[in-house]
């Protein structure tokens, strides 16, 4: 566990001197989220309804651009071999890096997402929302993307086959995130979206580091 | 009991099976013609025409077929990659790459036929239903496992690999189907129903069944010759490879 | 105690050796000899675990590794081709996460000396980027005193040291294993330390 601490605190450190990657993938979000009203016109009836869906989508987006470079200097640098071979269990150290991924790359998205909901002209309550399923699904979107960063670590043209392995697995997070909003907006309640997403969230947390962890030693091996 | 097992194990050597799956290979394309024969005269000719959809439904019979085998595959593919990650056979792992381009054409024909169906019955080619669109995204995850495979020039890691995906697919596989028919009965509520045939005649029901197996026989075929052919590729340097006749000539 | 017994390495389609046997006792190292491409790298991985065997078993006091795993593991140190050092943290920095990765605890203070003791006296902060290779490769080294391990496994360790770094590193093997210790090395040199086994790809 003290072990899994330390890399998260590594990882958080590593992103602190180089801040450059976390601002690159929030500007991304940010600017994707803001070219869809320009592409489809300022009405705001429209805006609240595509609203969910772009803010989803854009987040997956932003996700995805953080994803390869979550065991590659690590790869790169011999890292993690020393992590494979170290006493700890890699399953743990595994998990500790899914969660810095999270909170460089997810939490920062979470916490911009209502100032990004108020363009659309979202409603407090529905803004509420969005913040309720992207704080469940950003983790989830960590875990799967794990699984296909380590599938990818090594090869050639691995970015976009990373986009190709990842973004499938994505449709159902998609699906409970996007629509647990809709859900609001339209008076249905969240609540059964929100239970799903959580329920993948909780699969994935118990499979999701385990494959990682045979990915990684297959690319190591 | 056990000489069973053991018999299962021999054959799991490349060596054993690349004959033996010669051997069956023309026993399954005699079969995949016998089935396909009988089962294009009771789709074409002896089915009833459909009193709402006309002749245009005829489709089904490819279409479903395509659609179960696009499935049923994927599940196949990941047993296989499973066995090959637990036993670390090799034979696994070539089965495995031998049926995702199958797969994939299944998923492809699938995708294609829904989208002839579609245009007679509603006015489009595409419609988001949800059958349809987990048959897309089934159709991209097995895009992505071909891809993966190809990508890593290693074919042990390749085989490890791509079982690792595919067995992530198939967990996923059920989640992303329940979760693409509950956003489409939210968003759209329509009734229409691709698979939903009014009220099935028996010969209907046999044309298809026949044509299921036929599918089932070809995928068979061609999957074994797949897999003789990555057996060959993959041992070249061995004594036995270099001991056959259709090396040798 | 590591014992090896009937190793055979296949890369794509070569066969690299077959039926390697070995064993090396405390006090005793093995240097691994042979040209490039004949498969001491891939022999150094097979024997930390990171890689497998095509045949062949590998034994640590008996026990196999494959059984014993993080078992085996905190008696192993494996230092391979590259640094496992993160360029934009200090040397203080990498020492201590890499102790801290390994669950084990490392005093500042002796992550201080051991780095002075590497003639880094005054690097200590500054982040690795600025350092040379030989620098470099001397923070990795000092890992070998920081973290406590029974066997030694080093790829090439001499590559890019000075005269006088060579000489305390051999000082320092030598010491490992007058103390019971055991090594495996990698090494186009031939280096005077005691107790040498020498296998041949």
């Amino acid at each position: 566990m003290k072990s899994m601490l330390a890399i998260i605190r590594r990882d958080l450190l590593l992103a602190m001197r180089r801040k450059s990657e976390v601002l690159t993938a929030l500007f991304f979000f940010m600017i994707v989220v803001s070219l869809f009203p320009l592409g489809i016109g300022p009405e705001p009836a429209l805006l609240r309804k595509i609203a969910p869906g772009v803010l989803w989508v854009a987040a997956l987006l932003a996700t995805m651009l953080g994803l390869q470079r979550m065991f590659a200097p690590d790869h790169a640098d011999g890292t993690l071999e020393q992590m494979a071979l170290s006493p700890t269990p890699l399953g743990l150290l595994v998990g500790g890096k899914i969660a810095a991924h999270w909170l460089v790359s997810g939490l920062p998205l979470v916490l911009l997402a209502p100032v990004l909901g108020l363009q659309f002209d979202l409603d407090a309550g529905a803004l509420g929302v969005l913040v309720v399923t992207l704080l469940v699904g950003t983790p989830l979107l960590s875990l799967i993307g794990a699984i296909g960063a380590a599938l990818t670590l090594g090869i050639r043209g691995g970015g976009v086959l990373l986009s190709l392995l990842v973004l499938p697995l994505y449709v159902p997070a998609l699906i409970f995130g996007a629509g647990a909003v809709d859900a609001h907006i339209s008076g249905l309640g969240a609540g059964g979206h929100l239970s799903l997403l959580a329920a993948l969230l909780a699969l994935a947390v118990f499979f999701a580091p385990w494959a990682t962890t045979a990915a990684l030693r297959i690319a190591l091996e | 009991m056990n000489n069973k097992i053991i018999n299962w194990f021999r054959y799991a050597s490349p060596q054993s099976f690349y004959p033996l799956a010669g051997r069956m290979v023309p026993w399954f394309w005699a079969l995949t013609a016998a089935f396909g024969v009988v089962g294009l005269y009771i789709s074409f000719f002896v089915a009833p025409t459909d009193a709402q959809q006309g002749e245009g439904y005829r489709i089904i019979f490819i279409h479903v077929p395509a659609s179960w085998m696009s499935m049923f595959i994927y599940c196949v593919m990941a047993a296989w990659a499973g066995l090959g990650l637990i036993f670390n056979t090799r034979l696994s792992g070539m089965m495995a790459s031998a049926l995702a381009p199958t797969g994939a054409l299944m998923a492809f024909l699938s995708l294609w036929t829904g989208a002839l169906w579609g245009k007679p019955m509603w006015g489009a080619w595409w419609v988001w239903d949800a059958r349809l669109t987990s048959e897309l995204i089934l159709f991209f995850l097995y895009i992505g496992f071909i891809a993966l495979q190809s990508a890593i020039d290693d074919p042990r890691r390749a085989d490890k690999a791509g079982a690792i995906l595919a067995l992530v697919g198939v967990v996923n596989i059920p989640i992303i189907y329940f979760s693409v028919k509950w956003w489409n009965t939210l968003h759209q509520g329509s009734t229409i129903n691709l698979t939903k045939a009014p009220s099935m005649a028996q010969t209907m029901l046999w044309g298809m069944l026949l044509m299921a197996l036929c599918f089932w026989m070809y995928s068979i075929a061609v999957a074994l010759m797949r897999a003789r052919a990555i057996i060959l590729e993959r041992e070249t340097h061995t004594e036995w490879v270099k001991q056959l006749v259709e090396v040798k000539s | 105690m590591l014992t090896a017994t009937g190793l055979t390495c296949v890369r794509g389609e070569r066969r690299l050796f077959s039926g390697l046997d070995l064993a090396v006792a405390p006090g005793e190292w093995l240097h691994v000899q042979g040209e490039n491409g004949a498969g001491k790298t891939s022999l150094l991985r097979m024997l930390t675990g990171l890689a497998h065997a095509e045949a062949g078993e590998i034994r640590w006091n008996g026990e196999s590794i494959r059984v014993l795993a993080e078992d085996y593991r905190r008696d192993m140190l494996f230092l391979g081709h590259h640094g496992a050092l993160k360029e934009e943290l200090t040397p203080l920095e990498n020492l201590g996460l890499a102790a801290a990765l390994d669950g084990a605890e490392l005093a500042e203070k002796d992550a201080l000396d051991v780095l002075r003791r590497f003639g880094l006296r005054g690097r200590e902060e500054l982040p690795v980027r600025f350092l040379s290779a030989g620098q470099k490769r001397r923070v990795l080294l000092a890992r070998l005193v920081t973290r406590k391990a029974k066997l030694w496994v080093l790829d090439e360790p001499f590559t890019a040291l000075d005269v006088k770094a060579v000489d305390m590193l051999a000082g320092l093997i030598g010491e490992h294993l007058s103390d019971g210790g055991m090594a495996v090395l990698t090494s186009h040199q031939a280096m005077p330390i005691a107790g040498c086994k020498v296998v041949k790809l």
